[in-house]
């Protein structure tokens, strides 16, 4: 017998609309499986896991500060992935933003003004989206694969950055430890209700990001275009688009929101330059492109889920006293579940008998 | 103080956990409802005591020690003390977010066990002023509630320098080395302090790591210093992976944080073993009594915080100079760092039976003579 997906003949909005609670459905019964089996109560557990976090007002700043770089770059990535450009380098965008950012603090730490911080952002933004230049002029000049170079690419910054604050931009004062000076309270970007908690203006030009380019998306041209282009080259040809155009367009929006998140997590969260400075953002944020179905909006909600089991994760950890791999792998299943019922809209599973299975095979042996 | 948790209708933690029955899911689902709300109020009876690990507590080094440490205390201590930890919180954002959710969720002393939690922890003591804070291995105390602890492993390291000089016959260790902060310049001339007291010759080659725990790239460098010709291994990483490249290739290695003799029964001579147990009782001890004050202990062989792991796979006269070595250290009648001391560049760093001053070795960033290495700089 044999499994196939067939693809169905029209999607059910019921469903779709259903399928994120029935996804968080499964995960909890899953969820509740595995805790029960590790001995835990599983109730409590999942009581950790996403209520825990959402009690108290730090907590939700944190959420902020953990969601903001995600939501940043995934609504680029979404551009990318809707007009057909595979930008996996986002996580390279995002170094390579967070370098050019710190070039004034780091190197002129005397240079203290207003508008140290706005200079420091656009030379973030600049940085990222040059970087995503780099894949966008391969692929339009020599028809390069860019899934592997702006991949490859993402190596390169995290050496050269690796390289920087070991070499020319260690902290003279550091102890030889591998970071930069720490950035002086001109450079760093301030907390948006710091009584309360440290989320920063990252989390509000995530936002703004998302919703500008929902605006774009749904309701100007240029949106139609990203769209067109992305369903069918060819029928963009015939409307006069540019697939050239829109590849730099595409790789240069993403890298300049991955390259504004860089420079907002350094500046707002961490305060200096460190060999790593991103948990994997650039790689989470494509999971969390795909959670919101590449819909700007729905990014958003994504992104704070998805933050949410991070820190849901910690809290378990504390409370329940499990280990880091079983947080993990819980993670693991609700992004599993999301995406497996998201593949049923569009899918339902066939049951291929061995009969029918041997026909098909004869048919294609003629 | 008692409670009568029945009579306040309050089911305290302890009650939920034992609750294992599945049967009684509601009534698990009410205790559910009554941690929520009342959750840390129960916590207040013992003292709580939490750790921040870098790495996971399985790596067999650093982090396994620091939990060792923590499983030690909690025998010692008892029904005193109530423990959580977090592993592998990456030093970054993500630091001061689990050092404040430990500090919010009733701990009364919060263990932050890796240099690169410095900042995140002074900064969020001085949000807790009623948290005691203790960072290992860093340097600043910017608030009363900050204490800071460190072991001088470069004492153990003179001891592998010596056994490494009478066993090595090309004369030259390798050495895998971490990042080019004092404490790991500090183990390096050590080592070839250690070794050059029995053969003046002695050489030692470096490998810059750059990681405190990554197997895969300690055993290539621990493969590539024993392609340059070194026949003994020693390392200032945590996982065991150079323990197992010495023993593939039939050489001899030093093991590192914790005894790794179960990774490398004919290779291991000795291992520095990093035991923070008594610290740990001790400090905790303290904030249970009330007496915990602010301070910096670094503590080495003499105090019980570095110990060596048995002498093994070694020659009986070689073992007989390791333990003289080793009680000397021990005593207190002998330091590492001793003159005469001749540094890289052949200048002058200590005249004969000038002892260095701690202050030069927290911040020391040059070499001995005999290190086949450069400082990156």
């Amino acid at each position: 017998m044999r499994i196939e997906l067939v693809k169905r003949p029209e999607r059910s909005a019921l469903f779709a609309a259903l399928s994120p609670f029935i996804a968080l459905g499964l995960t909890l019964i899953a969820g509740a499986i595995m805790f029960s089996l590790l001995g835990k109560n599983p109730v409590e557990a999942l009581y950790y896991y996403f209520i825990d976090p959402l009690r108290e007002v730090w907590s939700l700043h944190e959420l902020a500060v953990k969601a903001a770089p995600l939501i940043l770059i995934a609504v680029g990535l979404s551009i990318c992935y809707l007009s057909n450009n595979w930008n996996i380098g986002a996580e390279g965008q995002f170094i390579v933003g967070a370098i050019m950012g710190s070039i004034l603090p780091v190197m002129f730490p005397d240079f203290q003004s207003w508008i140290v911080l706005p200079l420091m952002l656009l030379m973030g933004i600049a940085g990222g989206a040059l970087y995503g230049a780099i894949p966008a002029y391969l692929k339009v000049r020599f028809n390069t694969n860019e899934i592997l170079t702006s991949l490859m690419l993402v190596y390169v910054a995290q050496l050269f950055l690796d390289w920087m604050v070991r070499g020319p931009w260690r902290n003279p004062a550091g102890m030889n430890f591998p970071e930069t000076r720490t950035f002086s309270p001109s450079a760093v970007l301030p907390e948006i209700w710091s009584a309360s908690g440290r989320a920063n203006w990252g989390f509000v030009f995530a936002i703004v990001a998302a919703i500008a380019l929902w605006f774009m998306l749904s309701r100007t041209l240029k949106g139609f275009e990203v769209l067109v282009l992305g369903q069918s080259p060819r029928a963009g040809r015939f409307a006069g688009f540019s697939q050239s155009r829109m590849v730099f367009f595409a790789f240069l929006v993403s890298g300049g929101l991955a390259g504004l998140a860089g420079i907002s997590e350094v500046s707002g969260a961490i305060g200096q330059l460190r060999p790593t400075i991103s948990p994997g953002y650039g790689f989470a944020a494509i999971i969390v492109a795909f959670l919101g179905r590449l819909n700007p909006l729905g990014i958003i909600a994504a992104g704070l889920v998805l933050a949410l089991s991070y820190l849901g994760g910690e809290a378990a950890q504390i409370s329940l006293g499990v280990s880091d791999k079983v947080v993990r792998a819980f993670q693991g299943m609700l992004l599993f579940f999301v995406l497996a019922c998201d593949t049923l809209i569009l899918y339902r599973i066939r049951f291929v008998g061995a009969s029918a299975a041997k026909t098909v095979e004869a048919t294609q042996n003629v | 103080m008692y409670r009568d948790y029945k009579k306040d209708g309050i089911v305290p933690r302890a009650t939920t956990k034992r609750n294992k029955s599945m049967k009684k899911t509601i009534l698990s689902f009410a205790a559910a409802a009554a941690v929520m709300s009342f959750g840390t109020m129960a916590a207040e009876a013992a003292t709580k005591a939490c750790f921040v690990y870098v790495g996971p507590i399985g790596d067999f080094g650093w982090s396994y020690q620091h939990h060792q440490g923590l499983e030690h205390m909690k025998k010692e201590l008892g029904d005193q003390v109530e423990t959580a930890y977090l592993e592998s919180v990456p030093e970054g954002a993500d630091a001061e977010r689990a050092i404040e959710r430990f500090a919010r969720s009733g701990c009364n002393i919060i263990f932050t066990t890796s240099f690169g939690y410095m900042d995140p922890t002074n900064k969020v003591a001085g949000k807790f002023p009623d948290v005691k804070f203790e960072h290992a291995t860093g340097y600043k105390r910017e608030h009363p509630n900050v204490a800071t602890y460190n072991s001088k492993f470069h004492e153990g390291r003179y001891i592998q320098g010596v056994i490494a000089a009478k066993m090595s016959k090309a004369g030259v260790a390798g050495y895998i080395a971490s990042f080019p902060i004092p404490e790991v310049v500090m183990g390096i001339n050590a080592f070839v302090l250690g070794a050059q007291s029995v053969n003046p010759d002695f050489k030692v080659k470096v490998v810059w790591a750059n990681t405190w725990f990554d197997p895969g790239k300690e055993a290539d460098a621990a493969k590539a210093l024993i392609d340059q010709g070194v026949d003994i291994i020693t390392q200032h990483t945590d996982s065991t992976a150079p323990m197992q490249v010495a023993t593939e290739r039939g050489i001899k290695a030093f093991g590192q944080a914790s005894d790794m003799i179960k990774f490398g029964p004919t290779t291991q001579l000795t291992s520095i073993v990093d035991d923070w147990g008594p610290y740990y009782v001790e400090r905790v001890k303290a904030v249970v009594d009330g007496t915990w004050k602010q301070q910096d202990v670094w503590g080495g062989m003499k105090e019980g915080h570095v110990v060596m792991a048995p002498f093994a796979n070694m020659p009986d006269d070689v073992k007989k100079l390791a333990e003289e070595t080793a009680a000397k250290i021990k005593s207190g009648e002998f330091n590492p760092f001793t003159g005469p001391i001749t540094k890289q560049d052949g200048t002058e760093w200590l005249k004969a039976g000038e002892v260095a001053e701690n202050g030069v070795l927290l911040g020391l960033n040059f070499y001995v003579k005999g290190v086949d290495d450069k400082l990156p700089q």
